[in-house]
This record gives C-alpha cells, sequence and structure tokens, in this order.
C-alpha cells in the first residue's frame, strides 16, 4: 500500500486554527470524501487544533503544533500534537450529562469523537497527540 | 468568511440576523455583544435568525448557550430562527435541540413571546 504524508509546524495562534481546518478541507476532499464528510473532518481538526493551541500550548509563542495527515488507500490519518503539559483526560467532561448540557465549553472532543472513526489521544509530560482515523468510503479496516 | 450581525424589531421582539460562521474568535465575540448590548438596552425578546450561519464550531455552539443563558438570567427569552441543516444536526448531536426554543418561521416566532 502506498502511503502519502505531509506535516506542518505552526504557531500557537488562532490563524493556526483556521488553517488546519482549511488543510484538512482540502486534503480530504483530495481523498475523495463527499462534502457532508470533508465538513465533519475539517472540523475535527479545528477542534482538535483548538485544544492544542488553546488547551495544550495556551497560546505561548515558544511552543508549537504539529499537524499531520496521512493518507492510505483505507484511511485519512490526522495527528495534531502540541507541548503542553498533557491533557488529563479524567478531567475531560460528558457534554451530554444533564449537569454538562448548559456549559459553555467542552464539547470539542466529543465532536471530534462523533465526527472520526477512530480517535486516539496520548497525553504526556511534554504534551498530547490526537489522533483521529477516516475510514474511507466508511470502509472498516481490520488491519 | 466572518460573521456578520444586524438587528431589527418586530413588534417588541428584536430580531437578529446572522451570517456566516460562529466560531472561536470574531464571530463568537460578536454575537456575544450583540445580545449583551441588546440586554442593557432592555431588549429582552430576542430571536437569532441563523439561516445564514453555515458554520459554527464548540465554541459558537457555547456561546449559543451562553446568549440563552444570559437572556434568561435577565428575566428575558431567547429563542433560535431557521437552522441550517449543518447546525440543526451539531444542536441535535450535542443533546441542545430540546433546550433552545426553536422555530423554523419568523411570524411564528414572534408570536411566540405573546404567550
Amino acid at each position: 500500500m502506498c502511503a502519502e504524508r505531509v506535516s506542518y509546524t505552526l504557531d500557537s495562534t488562532l490563524e493556526t486554527v483556521n488553517s488546519a481546518e482549511e488543510t484538512a478541507g482540502r486534503l480530504a476532499a483530495e481523498a475523495g470524501f463527499d462534502d457532508e464528510e470533508v465538513m465533519k473532518i475539517a472540523m475535527a481538526v479545528r477542534e482538535a487544533a483548538v485544544n492544542a493551541v488553546l488547551h495544550g500550548n495556551a497560546y505561548d509563542p515558544g511552543k508549537k503544533v504539529t499537524l499531520a495527515f496521512e493518507r492510505t488507500k483505507r484511511d485519512l490519518v490526522i495527528t495534531v500534537r502540541d507541548q503542553g503539559k498533557g491533557l488529563d483526560l479524567s478531567r475531560v467532561p460528558d457534554p451530554l450529562a444533564p449537569e454538562n448540557l448548559m456549559k459553555t465549553s467542552g464539547r470539542g472532543i466529543f465532536l471530534i469523537r462523533s465526527f472520526m472513526d477512530v480517535v486516539e489521544i496520548h497525553p504526556s509530560q511534554t504534551g498530547t497527540e490526537l489522533r483521529m482515523i477516516k475510514h474511507v468510503h466508511g470502509q472498516a479496516v481490520n488491519s | 468568511m466572518t460573521m456578520k450581525s444586524s438587528t431589527r424589531q418586530v413588534n417588541g421582539v428584536t430580531i437578529v440576523d446572522l451570517s456566516g460562521r460562529i466560531t472561536l474568535g470574531e464571530g463568537s465575540v460578536i454575537l456575544r455583544d450583540t445580545v449583551r448590548d441588546l440586554l442593557s438596552k432592555g431588549h429582552k425578546k430576542i430571536v437569532l435568525n441563523l439561516g445564514d450561519v453555515n458554520y459554527i464550531d464548540s465554541s459558537g455552539i457555547g456561546e449559543l448557550v451562553s446568549a440563552f443563558t444570559t437572556t434568561k438570567n435577565q428575566s428575558g427569552e431567547l429563542k433560535l430562527l431557521n437552522l441550517t441543516k449543518k447546525v440543526h444536526d451539531l444542536l441535535q448531536i450535542t443533546k441542545l435541540y430540546t433546550v433552545f426554543d426553536i422555530k423554523d418561521d419568523e411570524a411564528a416566532a414572534v408570536k411566540a413571546f405573546d404567550k
């Protein structure tokens, strides 16, 4: 299987969020996803970039966000990595719980999980890596 | 595309016509400032017309929740009008569709404040 990989190192700014979303949308369209799936992939990447810039790197100009896209025959694999303190997954609330429903934040990871087929979050002391996969044409991948 | 906002009065109800994207940054700030400004001037019957809002992210959803709660806390009422499919679907999956008072007809939305 032939894989194509491209990665970007980006500043911790709002422009990075918009740029990540645009790039994801373009690459998803090139990979053959339909308009609705392109929107979902772009939005998932936007939310991941928001987490990396705001919550991970906290807009620190000395910290970067790494965005990588890998396209295989079956999947579009996207990785967003920050250089923050590492996301504490135990503190990520369930936004659908009645007590959280009217909160004004905390829906980003939920939306990412809703829009992508596979989502893995790997926090460490040197940052958080969020890896997400969208199967091309909804194929199940057994490899 | 950035967000644009304009307001008009219909039978004592303020209709806020929004267009573009409600996302982290400018879009969310415009929505927040618009609602705060209306409430500070005593306009407490508010309809957010989202018919031309083609995109909203989690920050934008949070801003809608904030607008709803802030208005309610000031004894006001806020309704949503003309959701696009994208926004409709987002409010469905976040279980907020039943929280907001959502209308698809402006006259009905205005009239609903009389009840």
